[in-house]
């Protein structure tokens, strides 16, 4: 890379972050097909692309391409139709900050780990604008739905997050991934769990899907997107899992560490994340869906009180062997 | 959060993740056929010649789904001063599969093994209109069915078994060992048809001429609603005899006696002679089907020789 002008390696990276948000979301939403369906005794898409049905997204995507893109008469039209690419933007700046290995990254950042999270708590904000411009009953309690579970977890997201840059001494991705040692797995234990699940939160994803809830009030914030902009709604949220994938690859199973870490450290990354994933594919097809009220409470009553633990001992820890 | 909930999750991620590991149930039907159940029930095939127009499974079918027309023709006699006879000749033999209900009893109510279940199931149409096969396609799907269960080990013989190992009549000199029917059933048959015209009762002449007068001559598709009409005086009771002569085996054994090889029905040498004798005492047995038909021209095709004048 440092051979090339600066023009031109900020276009090379910038289309490698692009291609990378394009493929990878994609990949972990095929893995979910895939993988829900064997797991409820299915075969998934079979025909798509011949193989397997690799190519269904694909065709999804274009099938998506071809709808019509209707916006409410009463909506709030800006609002509504800019909702898509705040909720799926936030995603591509943090997948350009997340490095695979300390060389294979979009940018470098120092703080990477607090531009993340800020940038992360965006997202939102579109879930909330499309909500508010639906102009429709079922799309404002999704979107405060939305609201409210973002506000609780990301709290203790921030708890746990904060443990792991305290042990590592650093706010930087790659210094975090370079500082970890194995023993951290136990170390960071608690902290990783309440990541996981607050990130599981903050995607809404099963078995915090209340925001979506089908069954309750159709599909949120997205009731009332059809075509391009609800696909996008929906590469959002696999977007947000690869991230938040990756995120937890980096953060506490140590990135790119592994054999050939030199030449291979970024395929140990992905392939960490890749199971992450899997990880939250797999919760969404066991668990059924949580209520309003036990979501919350697992927030305040668990989550927060864990990552305040989480902090304290890797306080302990840091002041013991420094 | 209660206690039993962290078991319970544990749990569920344990069943997902072994149903992962197993084989899918899913049945990948259009590329992979499915493996059917013996005697499935997918379409009602017909064997066009063991059909001899009775009618039973039009009757007894629960909603009226099969149409069958038919007509009479006669039949030279075999042999010189010998009675011509009559039989039916299928003209039309539909299942509307849009009201079939897959029943099954007109299969069961047929006395000649003309119908049989086949698992063939692949007919679905885009109309509705389009579910009404005619015998063509219906004789088409025979080569589909399967062939009969095997006998459950220690189980009685067959009841055509049984009646070929039955010794043969004192009469029949010839052969007489089981297991010789086919070779003896021509001679035996032919000695019972001669007695017929030789007993010359009064009775079964005159219907014979009597039928050959109306009834079409040996011309299959075509006459039998021409002539019809002009020999109908429509009488009102009849329907009492007609279906008293019904019996099956009677007609079974006039099938024999004309002397169709491909067409003869099973009966091995102990029952034809004896349905040969009960249709010489009666003479008329093969007159007497009613060809209810349900097209709008069918009232005027019953012709019926004894209710007749």
């Amino acid at each position: 890379m440092s051979g090339l002008p600066p023009w031109l390696e900020v276009v090379v990276r910038a289309v490698a972050v692009l291609a990378a948000f394009l493929v990878l979301p994609l990949l972990v939403g095929q893995t979910e097909h895939k993988v829900m369906a064997h797991m409820q005794g299915r075969l998934g898409p079979m025909y798509a692309g011949g193989f397997h049905g690799w190519a269904q997204l694909v065709a999804d995507g274009v099938k998506f391409v071809q709808k019509e893109d209707i916006t409410p008469a009463k909506a709030d039209r800006w609002a509504f139709r800019l909702a898509p690419f705040v909720a799926l933007i936030p995603y591509l700046m943090a997948l350009a900050v997340i490095p695979l290995s300390p060389t294979v990254v979009g940018a470098d950042v120092d703080a990477s780990v607090v531009l993340v999270l800020a940038v992360i708590g965006v997202g939102v904000i579109g879930t909330l604008m499309a909500g508010w411009a639906s102009a429709n009953k079922y799309s404002l309690l999704g979107a405060m739905r939305a609201a409210a579970q973002l506000v609780s977890y990301e709290l203790p997201m921030v708890l746990a997050v904060a443990s792991v840059a305290l042990a590592a001494g650093s706010l930087s991705l790659v210094s975090i991934a370079e500082a970890w040692k194995p023993w951290w797995l136990l170390w960071q234990l608690p902290g990783a769990i309440v990541f996981l699940v607050a990130a599981l939160a903050e995607l809404q994803r099963p078995p915090f899907d209340m925001p979506l809830a089908d069954s309750e009030i159709v599909f949120g914030a997205f009731t009332e997107y059809t075509g391009l902009r609800f696909a996008f709604f929906l590469l959002a949220e696999y977007a947000g899992i690869v991230v938040m994938s990756l995120l937890f690859a980096v953060l506490y199973l140590g990135g790119w560490s592994g054999p050939f870490e030199q030449w291979l450290g970024w395929l140990w990354t992905l392939l960490k994340g890749f199971l992450v994933a899997v990880v939250v594919i797999w919760l969404r097809v066991s668990w059924p869906r949580m209520r309003e009220d036990q979501l919350q409470r697992l927030a305040w009553v668990w989550l927060v009180p864990i990552a305040l633990l989480q902090l304290a001992l890797t306080a302990v820890g840091v002041v013991m062997t420094s | 959060m209660g206690d039993g909930i962290l078991p319970g999750l544990v749990k569920g991620l344990a069943t997902t993740a072994k149903s992962l590991t197993r084989h899918t149930h899913t049945a990948e039907y259009p590329d992979v056929s499915p493996a059917l159940p013996p005697r499935s029930r997918g379409v009602i095939a017909l064997t066009e010649e063991n059909c001899t127009s009775c009618m039973l499974c039009a009757r007894e079918c629960p909603d009226w789904c099969i149409y069958i027309d038919s007509h009479k023709e006669e039949l030279p006699p075999t042999t010189p001063g010998g009675r011509a006879r009559q039989r039916n000749v299928l003209d039309r033999f539909a299942i509307d599969f849009s009201l079939c209900m897959y029943c099954g009893i007109c299969i069961e109510v047929c006395p000649f093994d003309a119908l049989h279940w086949s698992p063939e199931f692949e007919y679905a149409e885009l109309d509705i209109r389009d579910l009404l096969h005619e015998k063509d396609r219906l004789g088409a799907w025979m080569a589909t069915v399967p062939a009969p269960p095997a006998l459950d080990p220690g189980s009685a013989d067959p009841a055509e078994v049984t009646a070929a190992a039955k010794p043969p009549r004192a009469a029949g000199a010839a052969g007489g060992t089981r297991g010789a029917g086919a070779a003896v059933r021509p001679t035996r048959v032919r000695k019972e048809a001669t007695p017929a015209p030789a007993g010359t009762t009064t009775p079964p002449t005159t219907d014979a001429t009597r039928s050959t007068t109306d009834s079409t001559p040996s011309t299959a598709t075509a006459p039998s609603t021409e002539t019809a009409p002009t020999a109908t005086p429509r009488p009102a009771t009849p329907a009492a005899e007609q279906t008293r002569v019904m019996p099956a085996v009677e007609r079974t054994a006039a099938f024999p006696v004309v002397e169709q090889p491909p067409v003869t029905p099973p009966a091995d040498g102990a029952e034809a002679e004896q349905a040969a004798d009960q249709a010489a005492a009666h003479g008329d047995s093969t007159q007497v089907l009613p060809t209810v038909s349900t097209d709008s021209a069918a009232p005027t095709e019953r012709t019926d020789e004894e209710g007749r004048e």
